[in-house]
């Protein structure tokens, strides 16, 4: 008996702008000026407001920083596709996400600075806090998804990954649940060549993060993750696939980290500079800005005036974060339940007495 | 009153509740169709349908990673781990997250999911399938962790843990399940979390136990004929509710703890170190540990060399009757 082909696939790759500001008109997604100019600004603040972060955390006024520049196509673009109702799940790594979902910027200052104050967020707006254990945070997505469905509600829920957290089996999970139960699921994959030290080709034998979704009967598509339109595009479709009840979508968007991992470590050590240098050329915003200008949506006037705002935005929100201080060392003790058990509440009494004794004589 | 045993008072309370609360889901590896392993489940599905008792895929961090999603987005997640000693691939979401996320999000989101967990030896299980972990699950920030011993328990604390604001494991001591019965109500009733039950009242000395070692307890204090032992049942682990147990040993100024888990940093310990701040003075012989060994739980024909014994205990307390 001859042996037969069972199955075949094929992974798309999406790109629309290219890197010299060309668009594929056909496949160009319909986005209001108003809105292009939108995401525009919000990558814009998010660059500056990481370059800032940097710099903080260089003065010791953050504890650690996790920089996203070079990656805010992949990250405003496809969390500016979500609706109001829909929930963003991030990694450590996706400030511009928070940005783009309205988080006052200080918050995550204060957050990055060593406050949870800065992760509590707003009842009902669908923003889950950092989620740090790497690759721990996309079977919460499914869950989110699967609770909107019982309850006859249309959300979807868009979770962000590295291309290192494709090795963790907790993602791998997640991606097969989400096939298993249908969920309104979209994972976003940034893959962005490096998992701190170590590159993707160390990370995987597989030729495409994207057709890791073939597996779990999942959809999978790979897009320029610098290219706005293309990650948006690809997240619009993925959230309407969800919302119509046909299932998760895997996306990943290939971009490049250009900083380090964090604030932590050296990439000198690791990478050389010819690799990075390319990548300068592939700058999501410049390319978007190209765009913009062919359409006539940007000029040098508007341009400056949008850095120019965003140094402001972003020099405020630093300087709140830099009165904010440490709350009461009760604070400490007081959301670890909903009720306080009188076990820890002893806990919490002698802890404020014996502090006020060291500290205050 | 219904006549029930283990088993049928966690179903019966299950049921209750996912009748009384449409967001109360059941899910794990095969609580469905098949009605768990242990048919602590059965005929869930057949009342509440495929999506609110959830036959998931076979991961056990995928069903509790999914049921921390499940509880931030409104619903109540009963998750069964087929037994307790297959809940480690889950640690990481039960310990980063669904532990974590009020503090992290200053109580704007919360996580009230139950992992139920059949748990200890007896049953000539074949490997990982007999370990009692509370003390590792007692050591979690943010986690509750309560042990039903009897039908009337397990139902109660059950309907607490479901209800409770906060993530609870719940253990069940499988080797009880159904060795006892008990007339329980018909209704649904809470066994309040966080309280200990002082289940016999002695003068001679305390003894401490949980889960499915009451029973043992029970048979050591009937073998010592007129030692007047206080009985308690912790029930919950932590939050631990130890003034019953100072306030009982104040009154006897002796204390035997009894657990099935190793003794090494177990919950033993922790009582220990709590009567020595709170009961030094009252203490009239130093306080004794039964307890498992601290080996790897024997497999099936050599668990009665580790398991506590009523002989063991009723040595223990005569030991410490006559220091």
């Amino acid at each position: 008996m001859p042996k037969t082909v069972k199955h075949k696939f094929e992974i798309e790759h999406l790109q629309i702008l290219d890197e010299d500001g060309n668009v594929d008109e056909k496949l160009e997604p319909k986005i209001a000026d108003e809105d292009l100019k939108k995401i525009y600004e919000t990558m814009v603040v998010s660059r500056v407001f990481d370059q800032k972060a940097v710099k903080m955390q260089r003065q010791g006024k953050l504890a650690t920083f996790a920089p996203s520049t070079g990656e805010e196509a992949a990250m405003v673009a496809s969390t500016f596709a979500l609706r109001k109702q829909d929930w963003m799940v991030p990694s450590y790594r996706e400030s511009p996400c928070f940005i783009t979902r309205g988080v006052p910027l200080e918050a995550i200052y204060i957050y990055m600075k060593g406050s949870e104050e800065g992760s509590r967020g707003e009842p009902d707006a669908h923003n889950m806090p950092v989620s740090v254990p790497v690759g721990s945070q996309p079977l919460h997505a499914v869950g989110l998804g699967y609770a909107a469905k019982l309850r006859k509600k249309d959300e979807a829920a868009l979770v962000f990954f590295g291309d290192g957290a494709t090795s963790e089996g907790e993602t791998l999970e997640a991606m097969n649940f989400s096939g298993a139960w249908k969920t309104p699921t979209i994972f976003l994959c940034r893959n962005n060549g490096w998992a701190i030290s170590v590159p993707t080709t160390k990370q995987t034998a597989a030729e495409s993060f994207a057709q890791k979704a073939i597996a779990f009967g999942i959809k999978g598509i790979q897009v320029d993750g610098n290219d706005v339109l293309a990650v948006y595009a690809a997240t619009k479709e993925a959230i309407e696939r969800g919302s119509k009840g046909k299932g998760a979508t895997l996306i990943e968007a290939i971009t490049y980290r250009m900083g380090m991992h964090t604030t932590a470590d050296d990439p000198k050590k690791y990478r050389k500079e010819e690799e990075v240098e390319p990548w300068k050329e592939k700058d999501p915003i410049e390319r978007f800005e190209k765009y913009l200008r062919k359409k006539k949506l940007l000029d040098d006037n508007y341009k400056e005036k949008v850095w120019a705002e965003a140094e402001e935005k972003v020099a405020a929100a630093a300087k709140k974060s830099e009165e904010f201080k440490a709350g009461h060392i009760s604070e400490i003790f007081k959301y670890t339940f909903a009720e306080m058990p009188y076990i820890i509440k002893e806990q919490m009494d002698y802890a404020q007495k014996t502090w006020e004794e060291e500290n205050n004589g | 009153m219904a006549e029930m045993n283990i088993v049928q008072a966690i179903n019966n309370a299950l049921e209750l509740e996912m009748k009384n609360d449409e967001s109360v889901v059941v899910l794990g590896e095969d609580v469905g169709v098949d009605g768990g392993v242990f048919r602590v489940t059965d005929g869930l599905i057949d009342k509440f349908g495929e999506e609110r008792v959830i036959d998931s895929p076979l991961a056990e961090a995928g069903i509790v990673g999914t049921s921390v999603g499940m509880a931030i987005n409104g619903l109540k997640p009963v998750a069964e781990m087929q037994f307790s000693g297959f809940i480690y691939p889950a640690m990481q979401e039960v310990i980063s997250h669904a532990a974590r996320i009020r503090n992290r999000t200053r109580g704007v989101l919360t996580c009230p999911l139950v992992v139920r967990l059949p748990y200890g030896g007896g049953i000539r299980a074949l490997e990982h399938h007999s370990e009692s972990m509370e003390a590792m699950f007692g050591h979690i920030q943010g986690i509750k962790t309560v042990v039903a011993s009897n039908p009337y328990n397990a139902k109660g604390l059950l309907i607490a843990a479901i209800r409770d604001p906060d993530p609870v494991l719940y253990m069940e001591p499988k080797r009880m399940y159904r060795a006892m019965k008990q007339d329980i109500p018909d209704e649904a009733y809470t066994v309040p979390i966080g309280e200990t039950n002082v289940v016999k009242q002695g003068d001679d000395i305390t003894l401490v136990s949980w889960g499915a070692q009451m029973e043992v307890a029970q048979e050591a204090i009937e073998s010592l004929g007129n030692v007047s032992v206080e009985l308690i049942d912790v029930q919950t682990i932590y939050p631990l509710d130890y003034k019953p147990i100072v306030e009982s040993v104040k009154k006897t100024g002796k204390c035997v703890i009894l657990h099935e888990a190793a003794r090494n940093f177990g919950p033993a310990g922790e009582i220990i170190a709590l009567l020595n701040e709170h009961a030094f003075t009252s203490l009239e012989a130093p306080i004794k540990r039964v307890t498992g060994y601290n080996v790897p739980f024997p497999l099936a024909l050599s668990e009665n060399y580790y398991l506590p014994s009523a002989y063991r205990v009723a040595k223990a307390i005569k030991e410490v009757i006559n220091y």
